[in-house]
């Protein structure tokens, strides 16, 4: 039996990245088992599990609760979420990103002081400098 | 030997902050092998990320998306990262530079400048020189997590939807080694097709499932969400190796402060005690 490289990575980590000989997907309109040689295919996953079946009885299971599935006749991605992500939690996070920073900023006038700005950036690298000379020293 | 106790005094309060500097090196070591594990752990996903993005661009696909598709720049977006603490070097400092560098080629070009700033440090920089901007997240720990980065990102990405930018910039740190981390500018948007390779010459297109632009809506937004997560650990692992090298000469310096001191202290106490002599023996004489 042919095999299909298949990787499956979370934001945080790798979790699995081998030869196998089909690979089971909760794809968004239902399950999907890819073998070797599968067509060109993307689609976003539902929350599931992807099932991996290798030395053709063996399966092991896997998590997700959401992600991209990508299929390339002898490679398979899977970008897996372990977090629950929904659209209006996204929107919330800009809105306070947003937020803090209107807090933070009192004065909006968008003109960069480059003259301020180089200012305080000479005065850390002169301390930094300093330092260095001392170190020679 | 009112100079004597002054000198000796000078050495002890030396003496505390080099154990102060070298229990922070202790820790940055210690935390910068944890964080460079992470750095490392988190890599495949970018890269995979990256791998679809690629092969996205060459897929012959009727929807363009608006992510790939390169307009008139008259206003950036830039999401930088810096560290929330600082005696980390000259990590943010050199960081700044750049960005400063590239915010004045953008003025000079006629091209507006908005910013989305992760880390303390940078919102209190870029705050206080009057910079615009629009976003920013601070307190991201030594283990920052995507979720305190979707506001940003999001923020950004809506931006460039709406047309408010026209591209997206991430400017952060990228570790090369303990010793060097070089502060990089990276384009994220618009993905041009051209100026990636995937190593495929024939014309293809992808089975898409439900339909074209919501998959590639979600995996575009994954993508810049990847690029940027991976800055952001890799800047936590730049924190760290920049505050243990930092340290490190700290505690050197000190160490050669205290050899000085202790050479002087010596000098005068020896200056002291040949004096005394002196004097005791130029009295004896005399009697």
């Amino acid at each position: 039996m042919t095999t299909i490289h298949v990787d499956i990575v979370s934001a945080e980590r790798e979790i699995y990245s081998g030869l196998v000989d089909m690979v089971f997907a909760p794809a968004e309109l239902g399950e999907v088992g890819i073998g070797s040689h599968h067509a060109p295919f993307i689609s976003k996953m539902r929350p599931g599990e992807v099932r991996l079946k290798v030395n053709s009885h063996e399966e092991l299971p896997f998590f997700v609760s959401g992600g991209i599935l990508e299929v390339q006749p002898h490679v398979v991605t899977v970008l897996a979420d372990t977090a629950v992500r929904a659209h209006d939690i996204d929107e919330a996070a800009a809105l306070e990103a947003k937020h803090s920073a209107e807090e933070a900023l009192a004065d909006r006038s968008g003109k960069i002081d480059y003259a301020k700005a180089q200012a305080e950036l000479a005065q850390a690298m002169q301390q930094l400098r300093l330092l260095e000379k001392y170190r020679r020293k | 030997m009112a100079a004597g106790k002054e000198i000796r005094n000078q050495i002890a309060s030396v003496k505390n902050t080099q154990k102060i500097t070298r229990a922070m090196e202790m820790v940055a070591a210690s935390k910068m092998r944890k964080t460079k594990d992470r750095m490392t752990a988190t890599r495949p996903y970018a890269q995979k990320a990256a791998q679809i993005i690629r092969h996205i661009a060459h897929a012959n696909s009727e929807y363009q998306h608006p992510f790939m598709q390169a307009r008139e720049l008259r206003r950036v977006g830039v999401i930088l990262i810096s560290s929330d603490r600082g005696l980390c070097g000259g990590l943010n400092s050199n960081l700044f530079r750049l960005a400063l560098a590239r915010l004045r080629d953008w003025e000079h070009q006629g091209v507006e400048v908005d910013l989305c700033v992760v880390g303390q440090k940078a919102a209190a920089f870029f705050a206080q020189i009057g910079a615009r901007i629009i976003g920013q997240t601070t307190h991201l720990g030594d283990t920052p997590h995507l979720e305190d980065l979707i506001g940003v990102i999001k923020l950004m990405t809506d931006n460039y939807e709406q047309g408010n930018i026209d591209a997206l910039y991430l400017l952060s740190n990228v570790f090369v080694n303990t010793m060097t981390q070089r502060p990089t500018l990276e384009k994220m948007l618009p993905i041009k097709a051209e100026e990636l390779d995937a190593g495929m010459k024939h014309h293809w297109d992808y089975i898409y499932e439900p339909d074209a632009k919501e998959v590639l809506d979600e995996m575009l937004q994954r993508y810049v969400e990847a690029l940027v997560y991976q800055g952001a650990v890799e800047n936590v692992a730049c924190e760290q190796a920049a505050r243990m090298v930092a340290m490190k000469s700290a505690s050197d310096n000190a160490g050669t402060a205290i050899k000085e001191l202790q050479l002087i202290y010596n000098k005068t106490r020896q200056a002291a005690i040949t004096q005394e002599l002196a004097e005791i023996i130029a009295g004896a004489a005399a009697v």
